[in-house]
């Protein structure tokens, strides 16, 4: 079922939790909702649940498929809510925590106690936990109660699914497998799904769409790969990955910064460059556009890439920049080196609100 | 290895020091001042032979005196169940002014003197106080009858009550009774299945403790309840009574009762508290 909110504000008191937020979510789709703590993601997902409600001025709307429910209550809105710290019931065994949203259900519509085992059971099976249906949720560890806690939100077949951080207060390891796991099932029972998350990496992993938020602000709706690439404003290319900045003067085409000079194609002034740590290169002298002279201060050969932190006069704070394991052994990277760094490519937002400009070097 | 053998070897030493002390002075502490006066109960009833000590406690006006304290404080005890609850929950949940001060007020039958408690009940509730004068024309007789006795105890036993659910309910996060919402449940059916249980434990221990207090309460009572032989008296007032015809070994009789119930009621409720409260933190359930 697709999920449309117009105009929806919120505020607590008098501070402002969210600015009037547009958002169409199509049916189907699986959304992340990204931001640093305080940036509305939370209150805008229990908005659409139903257990905040929105500012009545303005007047927003929420649509779910052609259904109004902005001034529907939480229980008739047919969603499954998943709590960030499972909100399990529980003096409540595995089953009857599964089993509740059945059992409450209006006698006349009520499904018989042995369609409920049945429907139970089956959605244990689905979760992997058949054998922990008469455990207790303190028996069981963080990842199968956040599995329960799936099994219980799914059992009334919601054709909205929201998730309030479900992962986040899991161990690494079962985050990433549980993540994996939540795909597979949105993919299999076609429901639509929107979570919260403040870690970049599961948006982009999990998400068809990732909607940025900052301040109360929707800052960039996209899908992970057009984020990434094409970031609309400062904000978004900072949050989405390490960045590295390059602050100087602009002269005749050159960007000085104490020793360290970079060819540059803009108008005289001051300016501030943006790089990722991977359009960072390593050489060992300086090219004819750059000079940007850097000592090696750590490095960490830990995974696909080589870490390495790179420190100078002229950089307020440290660079990062991650080369090839292959360039690292040739370059004999130590701890103290001096090396010259080339930017690949790099990004300006000049204006906040402004499209963002791109430029790719010629590396000489 | 020969380090690693005689460190096996000692026994192991504490982390937290103070163990001996503290205990030591715990114990002394215990015996001197509950154990050393039940003592000198027990001591007294050593005087009386098996079927004197039934007589005393099976008169008819002493049983009846029974009648009215349990009776009383059963009543006293449920309806500080509810309203303990109700009180607890207005604390936890909501945010109003003057909350400091309700919670505050909480605590006021602990400290006030239950004498004064009681006096001030007497007049208030009789025939030309404020509440007695409007409520016997409508022919609720509170003082001098077993409600003001009940009235009496439910006052200075509030607080049990509220002050153990209160901490329960604030460990309840919001978002286990949210989860029941959105899962269809109506607020009755989300409070009864889903909030209740989690506090039922810490309700009945309230309860109970509210009613074992309710049983010894004497100050509080004495005043409002007339004491008429058969119908307003309470055990506490039935001791006093031995006590002031010097019959020390009849009023140690009826306490020895008052005590055993009192015993046999906690150590009830402890042993069923424990069982449920193993099943939440994951115990064999």
């Amino acid at each position: 079922m697709s999920i449309r909110l117009q105009n929806i504000a919120k505020h607590f008191g008098t501070s402002r939790a969210l600015e009037p937020v547009n958002l169409d979510i199509r049916d189907g789709e699986l959304v992340g909702l990204l931001g640093p703590s305080g940036s509305g993601k939370t209150t805008l997902l229990r908005i659409m649940a139903g257990l905040e409600t929105a500012d009545r001025e303005p007047a927003g709307r929420i649509l779910f498929g052609n259904r109004d429910v902005t001034n529907l209550h939480v229980r008739d809105r047919r969603i499954g809510f998943v709590f960030q710290h499972y909100a399990l019931f529980r003096h409540m065994s595995v089953f009857d925590n599964v089993a509740f949203g059945l059992t409450v259900m209006p006698r006349k519509s009520r499904p018989t106690s042995g369609e409920i085992r049945a429907r139970v059971h089956r959605l244990l099976e689905m979760v992997k936990l058949e054998e922990l249906a008469n455990r207790y949720p303190a028996q069981l560890s963080g990842g199968q109660q956040q599995r329960v806690s799936l099994a219980r939100a799914l059992a009334l077949r919601p054709e909205v699914l929201l998730l309030d951080e479900p992962f986040g207060a899991l161990d690494a390891k079962v985050r990433q497998e549980l993540r994996r796991w939540l795909r597979h099932l949105h993919d299999e029972l076609n429901f639509t799904s929107v979570f919260v998350t403040h870690d970049q990496e599961e948006a982009l992993e999990l998400s068809d769409r990732v909607v940025v938020m900052s301040n109360g602000r929707i800052e960039q709706i996209d899908t992970p790969d057009t984020l990434y690439r094409s970031p609309t404003n400062r904000f978004v290319f900072e949050f989405l990955g390490d960045v590295n900045h390059l602050e100087g003067s602009v002269r005749d085409g050159v960007l000085t910064c104490g020793d360290a000079r970079l060819a540059v194609d803009l108008p005289d002034g001051a300016e501030e460059l943006l790089l990722r740590p991977h359009e960072v290169e390593l050489v060992e002298s300086a090219t004819a556009n750059a000079h940007l002279p850097v000592t090696v201060t750590a490095i960490s050969p830990v995974g696909a890439e080589v870490r390495v932190e790179l420190e100078a006069d002229w950089l307020g704070e440290p660079w990062l920049a991650t080369v090839r394991h292959s360039d690292y052994e040739r370059l004999k990277l130590t701890r103290g080196m001096r090396l010259f760094a080339v930017p690949r490519r790099w990004h300006r937002f000049p204006d906040e609100r402004s499209t963002p400009e791109r430029k790719r070097l010629e590396v000489a | 290895m020969i380090t690693l053998a005689t460190r096996a070897g000692s026994t192991p030493k504490r982390v937290l020091p103070g163990f001996g002390l503290s205990l030591g002075i715990s114990l002394m502490f215990i015996s001197l001042v509950l154990l050393l006066p039940l003592t000198g109960l027990f001591g007294q009833l050593a005087g009386l032979s098996l079927a004197e000590y039934w007589a005393i406690i099976t008169e008819g006006r002493v049983v009846a005196s029974y009648m009215v304290t349990i009776g009383a404080a059963a009543v006293a005890a449920l309806v500080n169940g509810a309203f303990g609850l109700l009180l607890a929950w207005v604390l936890v949940r909501y945010e109003f002014p003057g909350k400091r001060l309700l919670d505050a007020l909480m605590d006021l039958p602990f400290a006030l003197p239950t004498a004064v408690a009681g006096i001030t009940l007497a007049t208030l509730y009789s025939s030309n106080g404020w509440m007695g004068r409007l409520l016997e024309p409508l022919g609720f007789q509170v003082a001098y009858t077993w409600v003001g006795i009940a009235l009496a105890m439910a006052f200075t036993s509030i607080p049990f009550v509220v002050r153990t659910v209160q901490p329960v309910l604030e460990d309840l996060p919001h978002e286990v009774d949210e989860a029941a919402l959105t899962l269809g449940a109506s607020d009755g059916t989300a409070f009864r299945r889903v909030i209740l249980p989690h506090l039922w434990p810490a309700l009945v221990t309230g309860t109970g403790l509210a009613f074992v207090r309710s049983l010894g309460e004497f100050g509080a009572i004495i005043f409002i309840a007339g004491n008429m032989p058969y119908e307003t008296e309470i055990t506490a007032l039935m001791i006093f009574v031995k006590l002031q015809e010097y019959d020390y070994a009849g009023a140690s009789a009826i306490a020895s009762v008052v005590l055993f119930v009192s015993l046999a009621l906690l150590l009830v409720i402890n042993i069923w508290q424990g069982r449920f409260i193993k099943r939440l933190h994951g115990g064999a359930g």
